[in-house]
């Protein structure tokens, strides 16, 4: 059955595990953030002038 | 079949193959988060000397660069000195040595911590301070860790250089160059770092030396260190007493920087005059203690004037102080 190939993970490896997914996706997503707003930082005013 | 059944120990068992058993604390404890924190209040300080007003959220973002950056360089040293933290007690619990992080894990976090941060840096403020971040991260990880740590007992005062370019780095990123004022930041730092760590090794060059590290207690014996660590807080007191009579640093700066300037040189003589005594780990650890705080209250008090704008140098601060004209 394929279900039973592969490692299967213990309940503490799989807490671990999950520990590192959320912190990396918070730190995903504060890059994303962080990125947005350094962006708008240093285009500073010119974000409002484009061609219409 | 199993995924894992070509995964064999020496004796040609079946065995189970690694999987990384590494929380997010454990990654965290890779960066130094304590080191990271005074390279943030120290950078910082670097920032906001810089003539110029620096956009917030660019400082921000600077400064998270630069802790990330310093943050890297640790878990790299980390990396590379796993072999020596697990043969002293005071390192021996770090992620990798611990068996939680390994040691392929910690380099692949470094290095991409590494590029990562020097690269944000260059994007966002200039490529000079970008390039200074990745010096210093190179300075830390390959000087230090890999050269100086295990071949000579000035290891720390060389490698310090390191730890004390944040406030120039910090000043980079707000300016595109450096100057006497951050350097001056740099030297205080510089000068710090080897009675602020031979007084650690004073209490603990046993584990230095099982674990082959040439500490300066190890090699020249406690007696040179702690004439070493009066020499060096005789140097350091008065440049850290030195930015308020070079017009950044006010009466604030200049009234903390001495009494806890004096403190420090009473440390360092009552370690000298303690010798081997009864007392000598103690006023080590005093000193090491109080070396910390010293630090912290100098970019502190520094960052406060700056901040309020009162840090313009001894005679206006004087002048302001007494009612005069400022």
């Amino acid at each position: 059955m394929m279900a039973e190939d592969g490692i299967r993970l213990t309940e503490e490896e799989q807490k671990r595990r999950r520990s590192r997914s959320v912190a990396l996706g918070l730190v995903l997503g504060a890059i994303v953030v962080l990125f947005f707003w350094v962006t708008i930082a240093k285009l500073g005013a010119n974000v409002f002038k484009r061609p219409l | 079949m199993s995924l894992v059944t070509d995964i064999h120990d020496e004796f040609g068992a079946e065995r189970r193959p690694n999987v990384s058993m590494g929380t997010a604390g454990d990654y965290f404890e890779l960066l130094k988060p304590r080191v990271m924190s005074l390279v943030i209040l120290t950078a910082l300080v670097g920032l906001v000397l810089s003539p110029e007003p620096v956009n917030p959220v660019i400082g921000f973002a600077a400064l998270l660069a630069i802790a990330v950056g310093a943050g890297a360089s640790g878990c790299l040293n980390m990396w590379w000195d796993a072999d020596i933290d697990a043969r002293m007690s005071r390192t021996s619990k770090r992620p990798i040595p611990a068996g939680s992080v390994t040691p392929g894990e910690a380099l692949a976090f470094g290095i991409t911590l590494s590029v990562g941060s020097v690269l944000f840096l260059g994007v966002i403020t200039n490529w000079f301070a970008a390039g200074f971040l990745a010096f210093t991260i190179f300075f830390y990880a390959v000087v230090y860790s890999m050269w100086l740590k295990r071949s000579t007992a000035q290891n720390i005062v060389i490698g310090g250089a390191a730890g004390a370019f944040p406030p120039m780095i910090g000043y980079a990123a707000a300016t595109g160059s450096v100057n006497l004022d951050s350097f001056v930041l740099f030297l205080i730092i510089f000068l710090w770092t080897p009675p602020h760590f031979w007084a650690l090794a004073l209490v603990k060059s046993g584990d230095y030396s099982a674990a082959g590290v040439p500490m300066l207690p190890v090699v020249r014996g406690a007696a040179h260190t702690r004439l070493q660590i009066l020499l060096y807080t005789i140097v350091l007191v008065p440049v850290a007493i030195a930015p308020s009579f070079m017009g950044f640093g006010g009466i604030a700066y200049f009234i903390v920087s001495t009494v806890t300037g004096a403190a420090m040189l009473a440390l360092a003589i009552k370690i000298y005059r303690t010798g081997d005594g009864e007392g000598a780990n103690k006023a080590a650890m005093q000193m090491f203690g109080f070396s910390i705080l010293y630090l912290l209250l100098l970019f502190a008090v520094m960052l406060a004037e700056q901040s309020f704008g009162f840090g313009a140098g001894m005679t206006r601060a004087l002048a302001v102080f007494f009612g005069g004209v400022a």
